[in-house]
């Protein structure tokens, strides 16, 4: 996807951050304490939505034969603009060219402890768009609201003001072990109860101040391209 | 045929093996030593796939039982360097090791593709030596990437060898030495998963494209190495990787 600031194209590493709302981690319960996973999770817990996921802003996306639906994470992406290793939370908004609107779809998976890369990771699986826009345009990040539609009804409403960690926090935390380079995302969380498609149907993800990113999803890519 | 990419004067160049057995070829007809180049990864890297638990005895090491479907974690391109680079171990690591393993380059995109056909997808080979830092693991999205997707810490190389000249799927012999002891064994014909399987199921989901590549797993051996370490990954005919193990004061962390 081109766009009209700096770094001005995707490298394709796009990195999802897991539980970065406080709704998805609450709806674990007490489960975080219990096995498998023993104990809340820590540090910051991210995912690769590689190469082959990314699609764009009116794209179809596949749900694959043995699934019998995909959930629409909705999701604020940071696009990096400038090489962010090390960086501290203060000037961590600095390194980030702007936001965008992700689709994080994945196939319903309950365990979060080793889910198969095939939920996160299938062809189509990362809409994103329609355009990335500027800080300065935005505002409080920690403020805007974020809808989503299922064939034009209103089904999710959530606002980042769920997040655990802010796009500050999670840069100094995720950048102190990973360099993110220009072009890189960095999602920051999807909150709780993603909706769920199924072929045949469309989604239409909005976030204050992003736009509308809109995907339809059906049963065979080829035949609908 | 085997090729490196190497950075030299001022340029990043493809390198082959001068006939004199140790220095290297530019493809721009200078030779030099293997010591006055950068190494990099030996192509332009894509998707990285990784394998978890992929020998028998590795998983018994880890007392995991085996596995029905791979066990598949996803890396970015930023944790990646090239032979002959510094690895660094944070101060606070108590238990950090290395993973010796074959790296399957992808020279074809490859989309649903049958066991039988799989190999036609497969462009060469290269080391790769995956480091992974056990204190860090959570169980979250498991190998969560503070363990798994470290700058430094997926090293690749030194050179891509075609896979004509490998017969396949491979059957090699491989091992990491550290300070010039062997401490880790195995030979790739034991992977749970072979290279055509892995090939088939990744494929069945996520389209494989040119510089992709698939780290197959590492056998049991896994020990600790520390700064000023070096530590070396070979695998018969395909290349030897040095890696150093270097401390945060290198890299100016206090």
């Amino acid at each position: 996807m081109p766009f009209d600031v700096a770094p001005f194209r995707l490298s394709g590493t796009v990195y999802g951050t897991l539980l970065n709302y406080r709704d998805a981690l609450e709806a674990l319960g007490t489960s975080v304490h219990e096995a498998p996973y023993k104990a809340p999770p820590k540090s910051v817990v991210l995912y690769v939505k590689p190469r082959n996921t990314l699609a764009g802003s009116g794209d179809a996306v596949e749900v694959p034969a043995d699934a019998a639906e995909l959930e629409v994470g909705p999701s604020l992406g940071l696009v990096i603009g400038r090489t962010a290793c090390r960086v501290s939370e203060a000037e961590a908004l600095d390194h980030v060219a702007g936001c965008v609107i992700v689709a994080d779809v994945s196939v319903s998976h309950a365990s979060f402890y080793r889910p198969q890369v095939r939920f996160k990771a299938g062809d189509g699986f990362c809409p994103i768009g329609p355009r990335v826009v500027s800080l300065d345009a935005l505002g409080d990040l920690g403020r805007l609201a974020i809808r989503v539609q299922v064939d034009g009804r209103m089904v999710h409403e959530s606002s980042t003001a769920g997040w655990i960690r802010s796009p500050a926090r999670l840069l100094a935390e995720v950048t102190d072990f990973m360099t993110l380079a220009p072009g890189d995302i960095l999602m920051t969380g999807v909150p709780h109860g993603a909706p769920r498609v199924r072929a045949g149907q469309r989604s239409a993800i909005e976030i204050d101040g992003l736009g509308r990113l809109e995907n339809r999803f059906v049963a065979n890519a080829e035949a609908a391209s | 045929m085997k090729r490196a990419r190497v950075a030299y004067a001022g340029a990043v160049h493809e390198a082959t093996p001068h006939a004199d057995g140790t220095r290297l070829r530019l493809a721009d007809g200078r030779i030099v030593a293997e010591d006055a180049v950068v190494w990099l990864p030996p192509f332009e890297v894509g998707t990285v796939v990784a394998l978890g638990l992929n020998y028998a005895d590795h998983a018994k090491e880890l007392a995991f039982n085996a596995q029905q479907e791979p066990l598949v974690f996803l890396k970015g391109a930023g944790a990646l360097i090239g032979h002959r680079g510094q690895t660094r171990r944070p101060a606070d690591a108590t238990f950090m090791h290395y993973e010796c393993e074959l790296a399957v380059v992808i020279g074809r995109r490859a989309r649903r593709v049958a066991r039988a056909d799989a190999m036609d997808h497969v462009a060469g080979y290269t080391v790769a030596n995956d480091y992974a830092i056990r204190d860090y693991l959570e169980n979250w999205y498991r190998p969560n990437l503070r363990v798994k997707n470290r700058d430094t810490c997926t090293v690749l190389g030194p050179w891509l060898v075609d896979a004509a000249d490998v017969a396949g799927p491979p059957a090699l012999d491989l091992r990491t030495l550290v300070n010039g002891v062997v401490t880790q064994r195995g030979n790739t014909r034991d992977l749970i998963f072979d290279i055509p399987f892995l090939i088939e199921y990744l494929s069945g989901f996520m389209t494989l494209s040119p510089g992709d590549v698939i780290l197959t797993g590492t056998p049991e051996g896994v020990v600790d190495v520390k700064p000023g370490d070096e530590v070396v990954c070979e695998i018969d005919g395909i290349g030897r990787l040095v890696n150093t193990i270097v401390d945060d004061a290198v890299f100016g962390r206090a």
